[in-house]
């Protein structure tokens, strides 16, 4: 009987759990789902990392190659992250170009890290042929089941952390770069930032890391990510219903707190793995 | 474009004008300082049975950009517009239809997303579509000493590299003119706690005086006899 009311009026089924305080998954409103994380699965990649959030799976493959630098940043190497929402994951995106939601959230992706100067970049110069590192990262879902961009930030953070670099010399002779794949160093990561994803039923009530079905029942959905410093790296809210400074201070709050969960795991996998080479 | 005080909120000069189109059911052009976006809406027409919604509009935004096509950029920021017009349009009134919301670059010094907001709500005023509250775009950028610069240019968003007059952190909001809280939030770089409600006050701020500017316009317009 619970399903066939679901089916038919699925706003009522959740609002009938939201008067509870809870959700039909049997979550509190402010619970994110049992995150874990999976670092190195992909051995042909310089760095890779897979989380699940509950159902939702996202994986995230690095790949550095060797670039002229770009004019704006002539100094530094870049990332280029890029997400894909494949007819894989879900039966609401079909096959062909990246849809809307796949290129906003390449885009997020990209505005999250530009200004985070965290990384480590290595520039090479010889002669008049300047080179860096590119970081290609393919962020990709596997199973769709809402809040895809706190898993994509938390899946490329943990590959950037299992990244290794291989060691270049320059060949004085041929004047190319040579590539020594045994050795390999890490990237020195100096700021973690971490997502946390609301939505707001109604207008008023707001629930944490939702799913796909609350997500498309929701009137407003709202991501803030923080870092280890306590500092706001992004507040994406792409429109909906508005929002009052109260509740905006609870989603802040609880977004630290997430912050602290989850750079917690990472370096728990990262330690993990490094203990067991 | 002047560094905001302490209450003291300046924006550029800004004008806009409405119907300067033809085909469109509605039109607009909005201009701040020298960033200058068209608008123009067309609906409610027919729908694609594909993309129909049974008890409610659909909208589409297209934001065509100065130069090139459409990147990904230009699909964010589309995201970002059409949810803010979802949630004041009453899409309910008009259910089995399409509005179709396209928007041209035609100068960008700073303060892009703003502007689009700003042509995007005139223009569907002009179009007559029936909405439950205006909406109004102001951007701030934060420099590196923390001071707040609302509708920064093109060089005051720049990122940081050690010359003059640069941000630290750049965002642009979406306020509605019926509670004045925040409806759309798009934010680059790392900012406080404290900072970002700062700029939320001044972004509330800045919005009384374009709020009155749509107000002052559309008076203006309707009193001239036709």
């Amino acid at each position: 009987m619970a399903a066939g009311f679901k089916t038919a009026e699925p706003l009522e089924y959740h609002r009938s759990f939201l008067k509870e305080n809870c959700r039909p998954d049997g979550r509190e409103l402010s619970e994110f789902r049992t995150t874990t994380l999976n670092i190195g699965s992909i051995s042909t990649a310089d760095g890779s990392a897979l989380v699940k959030m509950g159902n939702t799976t996202i994986i995230c493959g690095i790949k550095a190659e060797l670039t002229n630098p770009t004019v704006e940043a002539p100094g530094k190497g870049y990332i280029v992250p890029n997400v894909d929402l494949p007819p894989l994951c879900s039966s609401r995106f079909r096959p062909g170009p990246p849809g809307e939601q796949a290129q906003a959230a390449s885009q997020f992706i990209a505005d999250v890290i530009e200004r985070c100067d965290r990384l480590l970049y290595i520039l090479l110069s010889f002669h008049q042929m300047y080179l860096c590192w590119v970081l290609y990262c393919d962020i990709m879902c596997l199973d769709y089941d809402g809040n895809i961009l706190d898993a994509c930030i938390i899946a490329l953070l943990a590959a950037l952390k299992n990244t290794q670099l291989p060691e270049i010399t320059i060949n004085k002779e041929t004047c190319t770069p040579e590539v020594n794949p045994a050795k390999r160093c890490g990237l020195h990561i100096h700021k973690h930032p971490v997502g946390a994803s609301f939505c707001v039923f109604d207008g008023s009530i707001l629930i944490v890391d939702p799913t796909a079905e609350e997500e498309s029942l929701s009137t407003s959905q709202l991501t803030v990510v923080t870092d280890e410093a306590g500092r706001l790296c992004s507040l994406h809210k792409p429109g909906g219903t508005s929002l009052s400074g109260e509740k905006l201070q609870e989603c802040i709050s609880r977004a630290t707190a997430r912050q602290r969960e989850i750079q917690k795991l990472i370096d728990k996998v990262i330690q993990s793995v490094k203990t067991a080479q | 474009m002047e560094v905001c005080g302490s209450s003291n909120v300046s924006l550029r000069e800004f004008g806009c004008e409405q119907s300067l189109l033809s085909r469109p059911d509605g039109s607009s052009s909005f201009v701040q300082g020298d960033t200058s976006v068209m608008a123009g809406v067309y609906g409610p027409a027919e729908v694609k049975v594909s993309k129909e919604i049974y008890d409610r509009a659909i909208l589409e935004v297209l934001i065509q950009p100065k130069v090139g096509l459409p990147s990904v950029r230009e699909r964010s920021q589309e995201q970002c517009v059409r949810e803010t017009c979802e949630a004041s349009l009453l899409l309910s009134l008009h259910p089995r239809s399409s509005l179709t919301l396209i928007l041209q670059v035609l100068h960008d010094d700073g303060s892009l997303l703003s502007c689009c907001l700003n042509a995007a709500c005139m223009a569907l005023m002009d179009a007559g579509l029936p909405m439950s509250c205006l909406f109004c775009g102001v951007t701030c950028a934060i420099t590196a000493e923390g001071e707040i610069i609302t509708d920064p240019t093109a060089a005051q968003e720049k990122p940081l590299t050690g010359m003059r007059d640069e941000s630290r952190a750049l965002m642009t909001f979406a306020i509605d003119s019926a509670e004045r809280r925040v409806m759309m939030s798009s934010t680059k770089g790392s900012f406080s706690v404290h900072e970002l409600q700062q700029c939320i006050a001044v972004s509330q701020k800045a919005s009384e005086k374009i709020f009155q500017f749509y107000r002052d316009s559309v008076k203006r317009r309707y009193s001239k006899t036709h």
